[in-house]
């Protein structure tokens, strides 16, 4: 408990951090009221096109071409772009956290065939290789996850694995290997939860380059066309970009905010996971 | 206070008065060093001796103002060398004193090598800065004084790098750099503690016969009380920030006035009580402990700072810091019971139990 | 049979990375007897820390055989050597960096009983109070997670958790050299108490030899990779046979300054690479005695007398101790039989002799 609240006053002595929180909970909040803010379907359209912003209180972010109103269009792709984000981050965590773990723990064999395979997804570039991936599936919202995870997951396997191959030879684990304990209750309970740290970091910043991998893919037109993103309102908005910018600065806004605001949580979490840093 | 230095004696090379070196953190101000004197004469090996966090180091930083500023420094106190304060200097006329008054060994060699210059190079930069040497007699100069540190084959050292060498010859080099421009004084900050016992023996005879040759002053920093034995001429032992107890050395082994002092010799499973046979399988007699552990520096109790672990505490302990009194001859200690409780301590090194 | 440990010929070599091997444990022979503190001294390199991992399983000998009680535990199945580690704990040399900074100390102490299966969680909470008790921590430490407690506090912990499984034998790996001289006392104290009321073997690994006349009951000298001496303590402080411990004893700092000796000679040179080590007798590079036979046999552990063993060749020339005299005289810078390649520190008390 000790160690969460001075990990929390710690993180809170970084301003910028901290100011990045309050705009993902605004993001947060966002996209859990759509529903009750803007009950009817974002695809409806409720008034004139293009209607700028401030013209008219109904639709004070104003209207794209086909009459849809903007604002209902950001609030409900707020939640399919942190959706997205999230799920996929986690999944890549996840599956990276293991192949990491494995490769690093046993080494050998294992440690070989891991590692490789890791490579040879690291070296097709990551928007390149989504963009195959989802015109494969089909695009939809589980597709677009799927595969923004499996090209993701690489980064932190080899993460997890340099971290591993350091702590596997701490003491502390060969204590742990001197009472008995299991090669996987190792893994489980000595050496991941003293791997949290740059884990967590990574996420968020992984949860940003995932948000914006979502973006450019709707945008390409390889978003699901069920679900309105901030990437396939940009999409839309382009074919009107000389005469009605807004529609396209908007979305780009409210992602350049979010990811800005992952970052800058990222950051503030590496300082105040960091124990060098401690004292600062 | 008392100063160790009597009128009969020469003045001192180095003498430090009431040093104090605070350091200014989140977490509270750190008084590391806390009134500390001190005095070396040419010649002459003292040895400053105590745990971690007592302030030894600090100490010898402050010396040679090496301390991080921010968040250290030094608010009170002089530091003259041959007579001159050092706490005003400037950083410009501090790297003189660095190069030719005072020089400076530390305990791991790596760290005070450079990786990308060869031994020779960089033994050669201090000269040429210093003595204002040409290249060529620099190198010369540096050949030489490996020679003089018994490195074996040293003009083939001095092309080679930090990391073809080994611990001890690292620490050989350090030493040929540190007295490469003459320095009156040296300062040797736990040379040995990185280095392996029989390693340790070599480098702990170089610096004595460096002394001996060059006719230096050498302050030999150490928590490791065999090295003291070993190596000084007078000995401080320092807790918490403070000087407790200064001596010549046989007479500090032999008659330690200070509770901490006479702990640390009891502690140190040394000597009679090692020796002699046992029973197998028997425990070894009791080592006599030193309760409790040091007091962190933000939280430093009032008075004496050993009390809470001393036996002979009484409440006049926890009253007033007790200042450093003179004992007899050049002997000084700062305890205000030690008239009373000294007298029976003897120590278990006075029985001689080797053959 | 009263040993509880039994080394065979242990050997532990390490692949170098270049293709070379490191000869880190070199066919180590040791007998441990109940209720016996055997210590491991030798400088960094000699293998001492390796031998003692080695024998605890945590890394896998190259060849040999390790006994507890009898039974072998080398190339067991994971799941059989588990159970035989209950015997064989180990208390490890960092105290900061051998606790979990994440798990209180109570878990950590309870987790040898978990991973064991030992006592249901209310009598293995009672075990946990006790071993507390035990090492002298107060009960509300079991709360606590290790950064709150000092180095000294810490090593208790360790103490404690390997003492957990009631084990015959504790490997302790140099477990008081990070700690200060005061807090030493403390730890040193407290293992012998617990080795007399628990019968405890020790295995105690140190470079400190003060530390190790101390606490031993026989000293084994390591030189590396290799045992080179073998004897009670006080037999090995009174005759050290091999001028290897010799050269040891002579070199270690004693803290009385009235046992100073005139400024000896000194052993020269380092210990060379364990990648490539001497031919024949390892120690022959550095030794003053050395003879052409040292560099072409390799000298085998032999009984001087009653249980003092020491492997060098020149240890029984004429006469049982003159090997420790001829080390002494040629060490003194008497004229010596002259070793092979490499000058001899002959001129005497001469410290610019003595090079690396």
């Amino acid at each position: 408990m000790n160690g969460i609240l001075s990990f929390a006053r710690r993180f809170a002595r970084n301003r910028a951090a901290l100011a990045g929180v309050l705009v993902l909970l605004f993001v947060g909040a966002m996209a859990l009221s759509a529903p009750f803010v803007y009950p009817s379907d974002p695809w409806d359209m409720v008034t004139m096109p293009f209607v700028w912003p401030g013209e008219d209180a109904e639709v004070w972010l104003g209207s794209d071409m086909m009459g849809r109103d903007l604002a209902s269009g950001i609030f409900h792709g707020a939640k399919v772009s942190l959706t997205i984000g999230f799920v996929a981050t986690l999944l890549a965590t996840l599956f990276g956290t293991l192949v990491g773990a494995l490769a690093g723990y046993y080494l050998g064999l294992a440690d070989t065939l891991l590692m490789r395979v890791t490579e040879l997804f690291q070296t097709i570039p990551q928007f390149i290789f989504a963009i195959v991936v989802v015109a494969i599936l089909t695009p939809s919202v589980t597709n677009v996850t799927l595969a923004i995870a499996l090209v993701s997951w690489p980064s932190v396997a080899r993460l997890v694995r340099g971290e591993v191959l350091a702590l596997r030879e701490r003491e502390f684990v060969q204590a742990s290997r001197s009472i008995g304990m299991g090669d996987l209750r190792i893994i489980a309970t000595q050496i991941l939860p003293n791997a949290l740290g740059p884990i967590i970091v990574m996420g968020s910043l992984m949860v940003a380059t995932a948000i914006l991998t979502e973006a450019g893919l709707a945008f390409l037109g390889l978003g699901d066309p069920n679900v309105m993103s901030w990437g396939s309102i940009i999409g839309a908005g382009r074919d009107a970009l000389r005469s009605a910018w807004y529609i396209t600065a908007i979305p780009g806004f409210a992602i350049l905010l979010t990811v800005l605001a992952l970052n800058l949580v990222g950051e503030g979490l590496n300082d105040a996971l960091n124990p060098r840093l401690k004292n600062r | 206070m008392l100063s160790p230095t009597s009128a009969a004696a020469p003045a001192p090379l180095l003498e430090i008065r009431d040093l104090h070196t605070h350091f200014f953190t989140p977490r509270g101000v750190m008084k590391a060093v806390n009134g500390v004197s001190l005095a070396v004469r040419r010649g002459e090996i003292l040895a400053v001796v105590g745990e971690s966090g007592c302030g030894k180091s600090v100490t010898a930083m402050s010396v040679l103002k090496l301390i991080a500023t921010p968040p250290g420094r030094i608010v009170k106190g002089e530091i003259l060398f041959e007579g001159r304060d050092l706490v005003p200097l400037t950083d410009r006329a501090m790297q003189e004193v660095r190069g030719e008054g005072i020089g400076m060994i530390f305990q791991e060699p790596m760290t005070s090598l450079n990786p990308v210059l060869t031994v020779g190079e960089q033994i050669a930069e201090t000269l040429i800065r210093h003595k204002r040497l040409s290249r060529r007699e620099a190198r010369e100069k540096a050949v030489d004084l490996l020679d003089l540190v018994g490195l074996s084959d040293p003009s083939r050292r001095v092309g080679q790098y930090p990391h073809e060498l080994s611990g001890g010859m690292r620490q050989r080099v350090v030493i040929a750099m540190a007295i490469a421009c003459d320095p009156k004084l040296l300062i040797a900050d736990e040379p040995t503690t990185a280095l392996d016992v029989t390693v340790q023996a070599q480098i702990l005879d170089l610096l004595m016969e460096m002394r001996d040759r060059l006719g230096m002053g050498l302050v030999i920093i150490t928590h490791d009380l065999g090295v003291v034995a070993e190596t000084a001429d007078r000995v401080a032992v320092m807790y918490a920030g403070r000087k407790v107890e200064e001596a010549g050395v046989q007479e500090l082994f032999a008659q330690p006035r200070h509770p901490y002092t006479q702990g640390l010799i009891r502690a140190t499973p040394d000597g009679g009580i090692a020796a002699g046979p046992r029973i197998a399988g028997r425990r070894p007699p009791r080592l006599t402990e030193i309760p409790g552990m040091v007091p962190p520096l933000d939280r430093m109790p009032d008075g004496c700072a050993f009390a809470p672990r001393c036996p002979h505490a009484i409440e006049a302990c926890r009253a007033a810091v007790p200042p450093l009194e003179r004992a007899g001859g050049t002997h000084a200690v700062a305890c205000i019971r030690s008239g009373e409780t000294f007298a029976h301590k003897r120590v278990p090194h006075a029985v001689e139990a080797h053959a | 049979m009263t040993n509880v440990l039994l080394v065979n010929d242990l050997v532990k070599h390490f692949p170098a990375g270049d293709g070379r091997v490191v000869h880190a444990v070199d066919g180590v022979s040791l007998e441990l007897d109940r209720g016996e503190t055997l210590s491991l001294v030798g400088e960094s390199g000699c293998g001492k820390s390796t031998l003692g991992k080695t024998i605890m399983q945590l890394h896998a000998p190259t060849s040999g055989s390790v006994m507890v009680e009898g039974r072998e535990i080398t190339r067991l199945p994971k799941r059989a050597l588990r159970t035989l580690r209950r015997d064989l704990q180990m208390v490890f040399q960092d105290p900061f960096a051998s606790l979990n900074p994440r798990v209180t100390v109570g878990r950590a102490l309870e987790e040898p009983l978990i991973v064991q299966n030992q006592g249901a969680r209310k009598e293995r909470r009672e075990r946990v109070a006790w071993l507390l008790e035990k090492v002298g921590l107060p009960a509300d430490a079991a709360g606590r997670h290790p950064h709150e407690f000092s180095g000294g506090q810490r090593q208790r912990i360790g103490i404690a958790r390997a003492l957990a499984l009631n084990p015959k034998v504790i490997i302790c790996d140099e477990p008081v050299s990070a700690l200060d001289v005061s807090v030493r006392a403390q730890v040193l104290n407290l293992l012998a108490d617990l080795k007399e009321e628990f019968g405890l073997a020790y295995l105690f690994i140190s470079h400190d030899l003060s530390v190790v006349e101390y606490v031993s009951d026989r000293v084994a000298v390591m030189y590396l990779g290799r045992i080179v001496e073998v004897a009670r303590r006080e037999d090995l402080w009174a005759r050290p046979l091999h001028p290897y411990t010799r050269a040891l004893l002579d070199a270690a700092p004693v803290a009385d300054p009235s046992r100073r000796r005139a400024r000896r000679p000194r052993l020269a040179g380092e210990v060379p690479s364990p990648t490539n080590p001497p031919s024949g007798c390892r120690f022959r590079t550095r030794c003053p005695i050395a003879i052409p036979r040292c560099a072409e046999e390799v000298p085998h552990l032999t009984d001087a007398r009653d249980r003092h063993m020491v492997a060098c060749h020149r240890a029984f020339e004429a006469g049982t101790f003159e090997g420790g005299a001829l080390a002494e005289r040629a060490l003194a810078g008497a004229p010596a039989t002259p070793r092979p390649g490499g000058a001899v520190a002959s001129s005497p008390r001469s410290i610019a002799t003595a090079r690396l």
